[in-house]
């Protein structure tokens, strides 16, 4: 039997989960940065000072990158705190990007935790790099200040690379080697990485076409996405050809479809469309076409444009349409604004959700899932009703389960915005964890309590 | 009477104090389209036709192209001004001024805001020995309203930033803590997407500007009735049902008091089959009080709407000049109309900002009997 203080702990965490999925600190379409920040700082706090425990074991779960980091700095912040989670840890900065560790390192040194723990994750961290050469070359200051931060001793020719590089006059190591070369060598900076070399390139000179078209074979797949356009614009072909773009995870490639004018995604549509398809059949794996029939209603309202520095949420509501449309035998997406292309979706017009949501519920599938941030304005709370109603009325025992995923984490109620109590909301960063967010959600319906969500967590733990 | 047919009330959407109630035009006016002239920070000093001068801070300009026969017009699109680094002072002749054949320029809000300023302008008509030699030379002159732009009234810049748009949206009714604050209806969608971000540069009146510190308002969440439902299609009936009934909740209660709020019509320009004219309120006190300017077709149909809520304050003013001048500017007259003694109608005037129209010794004398009345 659970007592009151473990609904209310069940809660806690949930709530928890949902923030550090979707929270970045970055700017909403309704909220600022400084508010995103100041509330998820506040529910960072609180879960850490109240559930000590279970805070460190979220690390396990599919949190975003900025929510991990954060964990991470107040798990080794806080004095004397448990051991165990040191390989969690491990195993979470390994899944991150090298610029974030980086920055997360240079955070612990401006905050003076310089542990015991500290220094061995760090230690491992740099130990476990492929090649601590080539991070040396394209991250310099931050390995630099970590190296000094962790008391690491580093042989041979690193050491002078990073802390004297004139000392020596020739390097063994090619990338260093190439390094040392770019400062009169025109030729050598192609060896470098991308970022290094445009800095060497403008020091020579050089002109863009130029350098584009030399350095294309360096760029990585990201850097190659990034620069298709304004290559192209420039006469230059750097990529990304098709097996680049269905290697990409569903909601960046959805995001770079997004961010093409309307005339070149017709343009392309076929390369495009293939691409999502591809790369949502890959996220759905094995689940491939067994989930029944299914009816999505997508948000595609002004709010999903999200804001000029994380324009995420149609992006996810795109990605989540091609999955769903992988993962079930017989698929129906419903956009808000009634367009019925999905490639040529924009963010404009008011969120009518109760009557798109009629629309799904008419066609009585096994599942309905619904993408939205939540702000339902036309009218205001009529999707509550619907779904009360529905609920009450036409199919009390609940033989379509309805699930509503949310991307935007709403600053004033620590949470993502619910639409009705009477169906469990998740928050959504990548389309890949649709599943396992449905999975989740059970928990927020209140069937199941506290000692099966710390089981759920040890055993997600256990899994990593 | 303000004709709002041809546009559909659509739900609102709230953020802090502000509610904004989108219209719907399913037929959209083709053969007038509007623009606007951004203007800069500097002061504006229109000349009207009597040679008085109108000064006021006058962000932008709208101008209307028309077509004769009905054809569709094109928006000349929206330019912005060449941005000045000196302070100056801009000027213009007339607030509605033919730019060009078919097009012409005219201040929004500033049309009708002038009309309620001139109003009584001349002063008294006849040389009762109350009123100052000032006030039978040079009339109202020089006669000031302050107003408080978008940008000062809180949040309203948010609740426009965050507004989504509706397809075919025509106009917006927009409320601070449920007081209507303005509306503001063009004839065209495309004009309404060019202009929806100059309401933040529009005029508000103090009393909005104080509703918004400290009123905050709540969505009218939709209620739908379980016991009426059986099928999907029920639910259907009663969702549209349920929209059916706020907008006409919001026709007949929330926008009543701007519907009939013409009192007195002036036209000011006629513009092929359209008129440009401008309206004032009746001055009822403790009700709303709309000034604003109008751009109807030849059926009296809304093509353009743009209103400004008087305060209290300016309201009362009106009413006094309003009341003086039925009066024929005699203070007997209008003190045994108004139900007090002409003391106490001088000292109301004096309060209103009209104690200059007053010689000094007898407002003195009305301030004097009012002091001994009143204990």
């Amino acid at each position: 039997m659970d007592t009151y203080a473990d609904l209310v702990a069940c809660e806690d965490v949930l709530l928890f989960v949902n923030a550090a999925i979707t929270g970045t600190g970055q700017r909403e379409f309704h909220g600022t940065g400084h508010e995103q920040r100041f509330s998820l700082d506040f529910l960072h706090r609180y879960v850490h000072g109240n559930y000590p425990d279970i805070y460190p074991a979220i690390l396990a779960l599919d949190i975003n990158d900025h929510n991990a980091a954060l964990i991470i700095r107040n798990v080794l912040r806080a004095p004397g705190a448990g051991s165990g989670d040191g390989r969690l840890i491990a195993w979470r900065l390994g899944r991150m990007s090298p610029p974030r560790v980086y920055r997360l390192f240079g955070e612990l040194r401006r905050d003076g935790v310089n542990n015991r723990r500290t220094r061995a994750i760090m230690r491992d961290w740099l130990a476990g790099r492929r090649d601590l050469a080539f991070d040396a070359v394209k991250y310099r200051s931050a390995v630099k200040a970590a190296v000094r931060h962790a008391h690491l001793p580093l042989e041979g020719e690193l050491g002078d690379f990073l802390f004297a590089p004139r000392s020596r006059t020739r390097f063994e190591t090619p990338v260093l080697e190439a390094w040392r070369r770019a400062h009169y060598d025109k030729t050598a900076l192609y060896e470098l990485p991308y970022t290094v070399a445009e800095g060497f390139a403008a020091r020579h000179g050089i002109d863009r076409k130029t350098f584009l078209e030399r350095i294309a074979p360096r760029l990585t797949r990201l850097e190659r996405l990034r620069l298709a356009e304004s290559g192209r614009a420039g006469g230059v072909r750097t990529g990304p050809d098709l097996a680049d773009l269905a290697a990409m995870p569903l909601v960046r490639l959805a995001s770079y479809v997004l961010a093409l004018p309307a005339a070149t995604r017709e343009e392309r549509r076929g390369e495009l469309t293939g691409a999502l398809r591809r790369s949502a059949a890959r996220a759905a794996g094995a689940r491939a076409g067994t989930w029944g029939s299914v009816a999505a209603v997508l948000d595609d309202s002004f709010s999903s444009f999200g804001s000029p520095v994380k324009r995420r949420p149609l992006a996810v509501a795109l990605a989540c349409h091609y999955l769903l449309e992988a993962l079930a035998g017989d698929y129906t997406g419903l956009w808000l604004s009634r367009r019925t292309d999905p490639l040529k979706v924009r963010p404009s017009g008011p969120t009518p959700l109760g009557q798109r949501i009629i629309d799904a519920l008419e066609r009585r599938p096994d599942r309905l899932v619904i993408v939205s941030d939540g702000w339902d304005n036309a009218p205001p709370g009529l999707a509550a009703e619907v779904l009360r109603v529905w609920r009450r009325r036409l199919d009390p025992a609940g033989e379509v389960g309805v699930v509503h995923l949310n991307p935007v984490y709403d600053a004033d109620e620590f949470d993502v915005r619910r639409l009705s109590p009477m169906v469990p909301t998740a928050g959504i960063r990548d389309a890949e964890d649709l599943p396992a967010l449905v999975e989740l959600a059970t928990f927020a319906e209140g069937r199941t309590g506290l000692g099966e969500l710390r089981a759920y967590l040890a055993d997600r733990v256990a899994q990593r | 009477m303000i004709d709002l047919t041809g546009l559909e009330t659509r739900p609102a959407q709230t953020w802090g104090a502000v509610r904004l109630v989108p219209l719907v035009r399913p037929e959209p006016i083709t053969d007038l389209r509007l623009d606007a002239k951004v203007y800069g920070d500097e002061l504006s000093l229109v000349s009207l036709p009597d040679k008085s001068h109108y000064v006021a801070f006058v962000p932008h300009a709208f101008v209307a192209s028309w077509t004769g026969d009905g054809t569709p017009a094109a928006a000349y699109g929206t330019q912005l001004g060449d941005p000045r680094r000196q302070v100056g002072i801009r000027l213009h002749r007339r607030m509605a001024r033919r730019a060009d054949k078919n097009r012409l320029r005219f201040l929004p809000l500033h049309l009708a805001l002038e009309g309620f300023l001139a109003l009584h302008f001349g002063g008294p008509e006849i040389a009762w020995e109350e009123w100052s030699h000032r006030a039978i030379t040079r009339g109202l002159s020089p006669r000031a309203e302050e107003a408080y732009t978008g940008a000062e009234i809180r949040g309203l810049d948010d609740a426009l930033r965050v507004f989504e748009i509706y397809p075919g949206q025509c106009g917006l009714l927009l409320y601070v803590a449920d007081a209507l604050a303005s509306a503001f209806v063009v004839p065209h969608p495309e004009d309404y997407r060019a202009l929806h971000p100059t309401l933040v540069r529009d005029l508000y009146g103090e009393l909005i500007w104080e509703y918004a510190l400290f009123h905050p308002v709540r969505d009218f969440p939709a209620v739908l009735d379980e016991s009426r439902v059986s099928s999907i299609a029920g639910l259907r009936a009663e969702a549209v049902r349920q929209e059916r009934e706020w907008a006409g909740f919001h026709d007949s209660v929330m926008a009543a008091g701007l519907l009939g709020a013409p009192d007195r019509v002036e036209e000011v320009y006629r513009l092929g089959r359209f008129r440009l004219s401008r309206f004032l309120p009746s001055f009822e006190r403790r009700a709303e009080n709309h000034i604003g300017e109008t751009i109807t077709d030849e059926d009296g149909r809304l093509a353009y709407l743009k209103t400004f809520r008087l305060s209290e304050a300016q309201t009362r003013r009106g009413y006094l000049l309003r009341t003086l001048a039925a009066h024929d500017w005699s203070m007997a007259g209008a003190a045994a109309a108004l139900g007090c003694t002409e003391a106490a109608l001088g000292v109301r005037l004096a309060v209103a900002g009209f104690g200059y129209l007053l010689r000094q010794d007898v407002l003195d004398g009305y301030r004097k009997a009012a002091r001994r009345t009143q204990p």
